[in-house]
């Protein structure tokens, strides 16, 4: 069953960045936007796999590191024209700790 | 609150366009209601002719739908005629009555057909040629009737008579000028064209004067007579003398008009709430008809709708192309010549080409293409550009290709490739799928073919070639713009000079104080634009302007190569490509500890292990004691060495010694692009310095430097810099060159594309011919340098390594 867990501190994720968190299922990336606001996806591109939690943040977006394919971070969707999605996860900081639904 | 409203009154392309501009700069700032007189959705009529000539359909030139007006909330009133504007009320009224008022007002009135003010003109027969219903007129007639005459040898006109004559009738173009096109060709130009459509069946009356057009007893039309008496028969007549702007609307209104709606730089006509695009619109006294300067106006237009204040239109320099299938020719700029201009001319009448380049004070000013026009949007850029050409002069007439600058598998001719070709080696995209996106998606940039096929979206050599099929598809809709004008991104209208220039001038010292002084579009940019300007703060104020690591791709932040799985790859430094045991044992030792899957020799004289999983990085590199090599980033890679003097019987120079020299004074060193250099000790060049950004090759008497080579997506010969005796002369020339690229590359620019915009002269002016200069060029390089630290040193231990480190799931 998902459940809340902390994960890591705010402050542990740079702004305009990501940590990954190791999951059985296949890691997951968190991201932290400028304005503070967090999301989680899985790690992994839905063009052919890359890493998006290397990728560079940018507003409520993340460009993938290997063929530049940018992502929604708030829906997990392939930014048009170009098509795909990623699987996102709940996420939520409280008292300035992060937790993730899994 | 309820938004302020916007009208606009005509839907063609020009206005469209300028929601679509407004769409994607303020999209929730108007309710948005659109007026067209037409019933159908914004299409694109310069497509009209591939209808009437039977090659595409009415529904494959629809550039946007019904769906993309309701998508963006616009309330669209089709088929109705606005026929009055109460600009006290602040209202427009249709002839049906319907009203609807504003705040701010857009005219995209679009022109009207001239119609010859001779008797008959009135007659059933007799139409102009602007639109669908127009192109169905004739589409119609050619079935039923024998004759045409159109009168006007234009584009237009010549357009028009190729899609009757596919259609069966007989078609005579009437032409008061002494040659066809006269206002885009010369009269070579002009009598070759003629010449190769009387073969495809057209027939031509040159300087004839129309004098009535006759009815016939059914009441149709039947004739037209000529001011001479000479009369020929015609069932169909199709008017081509010329457009005029559709003022009629505006003129009644009271709004100031003088051929054409009088607007000011920002589009915005005598009354402050009323702004008009498009061929209805005199700009600086000048009404255009082709869309590209259209589009332009559109794009300024909406900025200032959106209340940015920023941009202004100054008139644009237009370039033609005849869409007539089989016939290829292009013209730009002032073609005719003439006091002051110089001609370069190149004419092989029986061969069915012609070129004629215009030349004026060394820049390119105009000419004229006829029968391989491939190089016509070279030309155009060259034009745009205001490029000193005196470098380039001896080949410029044979294009773009005898410069070195062509595309992959030096393909060059986008007009002469087949669908099937392969235009993007690295994404594997066709020339028809291009084509095939840029007439379905209504693309006009090569931004959009980039984001829409992937084409010329990696290594980007293919970009010219792109370039041009989007010219050749286009025709007269491409616009180049000046290469010093292109945008970074979409985040901003300024453009990579600008930009320096502003971090200079106005001492930005942050991301944050760019993007807010120069009013980016995004909050915190995206991620074509913030590494450039990340690079452009630390190497216009190093020690000053901090490095945001956030900004960097992914290599440049972990300091290592990612690779197609996501592990890394780790290349220490082999300072010259010397190496000793000692190295190799420690990198061997790394490489069994770690379990490193692949251990591969580098192009530049370097050990690479591969397949290096995130985490352990830091670790590794802890174990090595070794530095980075800066294998993976926009900065100095290696300096490539022959071994030299010290071993070769050939040898003049120690190529070694001044390889490592130079490795070591460049170390951490950011650059726009890669930089790459090597030394070699003799003539033979082992070491390859014909094809690097810095090459020095050893002589008996000193050195020679070769700078802007490269290796790679495009091969690129190293030009001659200066010969010099010394190896401190070596240092100098060579911190000078590259300080200079750091300070005025634009990012992502080679030294090749660099020294190739400013030219060789450029350079060795600065670095060559004024020593005080160049003096201050190294002393600035080394300052910048002054305090680097081994990027792997700092993020073994402390608040760096974080970037390493995987989180885990943590215990309730």
């Amino acid at each position: 069953m998902s459940d809340w867990k902390k994960i890591c501190t705010l402050a542990d994720i740079p702004r305009l960045g990501a940590r990954v968190v190791q999951n059985a299922g296949g890691d997951i990336a968190v991201f932290r936007t400028a304005a503070d606001e967090v999301f989680a996806l899985h790690d992994k591109c839905p063009h052919k796999g890359g890493p998006l939690s290397q990728g560079i943040v940018h507003g409520k977006r993340v460009t993938c590191p290997l063929h530049g394919m940018n992502i929604a971070l708030d829906s997990g969707d392939a930014v048009a024209p170009d098509v795909g999605h990623c699987d996102k996860f709940a996420v939520k900081v409280d008292g300035g700790d992060v937790y993730l639904k899994i | 609150m309820s938004k302020p409203k916007l009208v606009m009154v005509g839907n063609g392309m020009a206005g469209v366009r300028t929601l679509e501009e407004l769409f994607k700069i303020a999209p929730e700032m108007y309710d948005v209601t659109v007026f067209g007189a037409e019933p159908h959705p914004n299409y694109n009529r310069i497509l009209l002719s591939p209808v009437l000539a039977g090659e595409m359909k009415v529904q494959d030139i629809i550039l946007n739908d019904h769906d993309w007006y309701r998508e963006n909330h616009v309330n669209l009133h089709l088929g109705k005629k606005v026929a009055k504007i109460d600009r006290v009320k602040r209202q427009v009224i249709a002839e049906d009555g319907t009203v609807e008022s504003y705040d701010r007002l857009l005219l995209a009135t679009g022109s009207n057909p001239f119609m010859l003010p001779v008797p008959g003109n009135h007659l059933p027969g007799v139409i102009g040629y602007r639109d669908i219903a127009d192109t169905d007129a004739m589409i119609d007639a050619a079935k039923r009737h024998k004759h045409a005459v159109v009168i006007g040898g234009g584009l237009l006109g010549l357009e028009a008579a190729n899609g009757l004559k596919l259609r069966g009738m007989d078609v005579t173009v009437v032409h008061l000028g002494p040659w066809l096109l006269e206002r885009q060709l010369d009269e070579v130009a002009g009598k070759m064209l003629q010449k190769s459509l009387e073969d495809r069946g057209l027939n031509f009356l040159l300087e004839k004067q129309t004098e009535a057009l006759i009815e016939g007893e059914s009441g149709r039309v039947a004739a037209v007579r000529f001011k001479d008496g000479m009369q020929i028969p015609a069932e169909l007549v199709v008017m081509a003398a010329g457009i005029r702007p559709n003022t009629a609307l505006a003129e009644s209104s009271g709004i100031y008009c003088n051929r054409g709606i009088v607007v000011n730089d920002t589009l915005q006509t005598y009354d402050p709430k009323i702004y008009a695009v498009g061929e209805c619109v005199a700009h600086r006294g000048i009404a255009y008809g082709l869309v590209a300067p259209l589009f332009e106006q559109a794009k300024v237009c909406a900025n200032h709708l959106a209340n940015y204040g920023i941009g202004r239109y100054t008139g644009s320099v237009t370039s033609t192309k005849l869409k007539v299938t089989g016939i290829d020719l292009f013209s730009a700029g002032d073609y005719m010549g003439g006091a002051g201009t110089e001609e370069i001319v190149l004419n092989d009448p029986a061969g069915g080409v012609y070129k004629k380049l215009v030349i004026k004070e060394n820049k390119l000013v105009g000419g004229v293409l006829y029968g391989d026009t491939a190089d016509g949007p070279w030309y155009f850029q060259l034009l745009k550009d205001g490029k000193d050409i005196h470098e380039i002069r001896d080949h410029l007439l044979f294009g773009q290709s005898t410069v070195g600058d062509v595309g992959h598998q030096g393909q060059n001719k986008a007009a002469a490739m087949s669908d099937e070709a392969e235009v993007c080696g690295c994404n594997g995209v066709k020339k028809g799928t291009i084509v095939r996106a840029i007439k379905e998606k209504g693309l006009f940039t090569l931004d959009d073919v980039k984001k829409h096929t992937k084409a010329a979206s990696s290594c980007g050599s293919c970009a010219g070639l792109c370039e041009q099929i989007l010219a050749s598809t286009l025709g007269g809709a491409y616009q180049a713009t000046a290469s010093d004008k292109k945008p970074m991104c979409g985040c901003t209208e300024h453009s990579h000079e600008d930009v320096r220039r502003a971090i200079r001038e106005r001492e930005l010292t942050s991301i944050k104080a760019v993007t807010e002084f120069m009013e980016w579009t995004t909050p915190d940019g995206c991620e074509k634009c913030r590494p450039a300007l990340n690079y452009y703060l630390i190497s216009t104020w190093p020690h000053l302007a901090a490095d945001d690591p956030q900004s960097r791709f992914i290599n440049e932040r972990a300091h290592a190569n990612i690779q197609k799985d996501g592990t890394y790859s780790v290349v220490p430094q082999i300072l010259g490509g010397v190496t000793s045991v000692e190295q190799l044992r420690k990198i061997a030792d790394v490489a069994e500890k770690y379990h490193v899957p692949t251990i591969k020799v580098t192009g530049g004289q370097r050990i690479d292990l591969l397949g290096v999983k995130k985490d352990d990085l830091p670790k590794m590199w802890a174990d090595l004691g070794m530095p980075s090599g800066h294998a993976y980033g926009k900065s100095i890679r290696t300096v490539k060495t022959c071994v030299g003097a010290e071993h070769c019987r050939f040898g003049t120079q120690r190529s070694m010694d001044m390889g490592i020299k130079l490795e070591k004074m460049l170390f951490g060193m950011w650059s726009p692009h890669k930089v790459k250099l090597a030394v070699s000790g003799c003539p033979r060049n082992c070491a390859e310095s014909g094809i690097k950004d810095v090459g020095v090759i050893g002589v008996d008497s000193g050195y020679e430097i070769y700078v802007a080579g490269n290796g790679g997506i495009k091969t690129e010969v190293a030009q001659f810099l200066v010969k010099v005796e010394s190896d401190e002369a070596v240092m100098e020339y060579t911190g000078a060159f590259l300080q200079l690229y750091r300070e005025e590359g634009w990012y992502l620019e080679r030294t090749c594309h660099y020294v190739h915009r400013v030219g060789l002269e450029h350079v060795k002016s600065k670095v060559v011919e004024d020593a005080e200069n160049r003096k201050a060029l190294y002393a600035r390089l080394l300052d910048s340098l002054k305090g680097v630290k081994d990027p792997w040193a700092e993020r073994v231990e402390g608040e760096l390594k974080r970037e390493f480190e995987m989180l885990a799931v943590q215990p309730a």
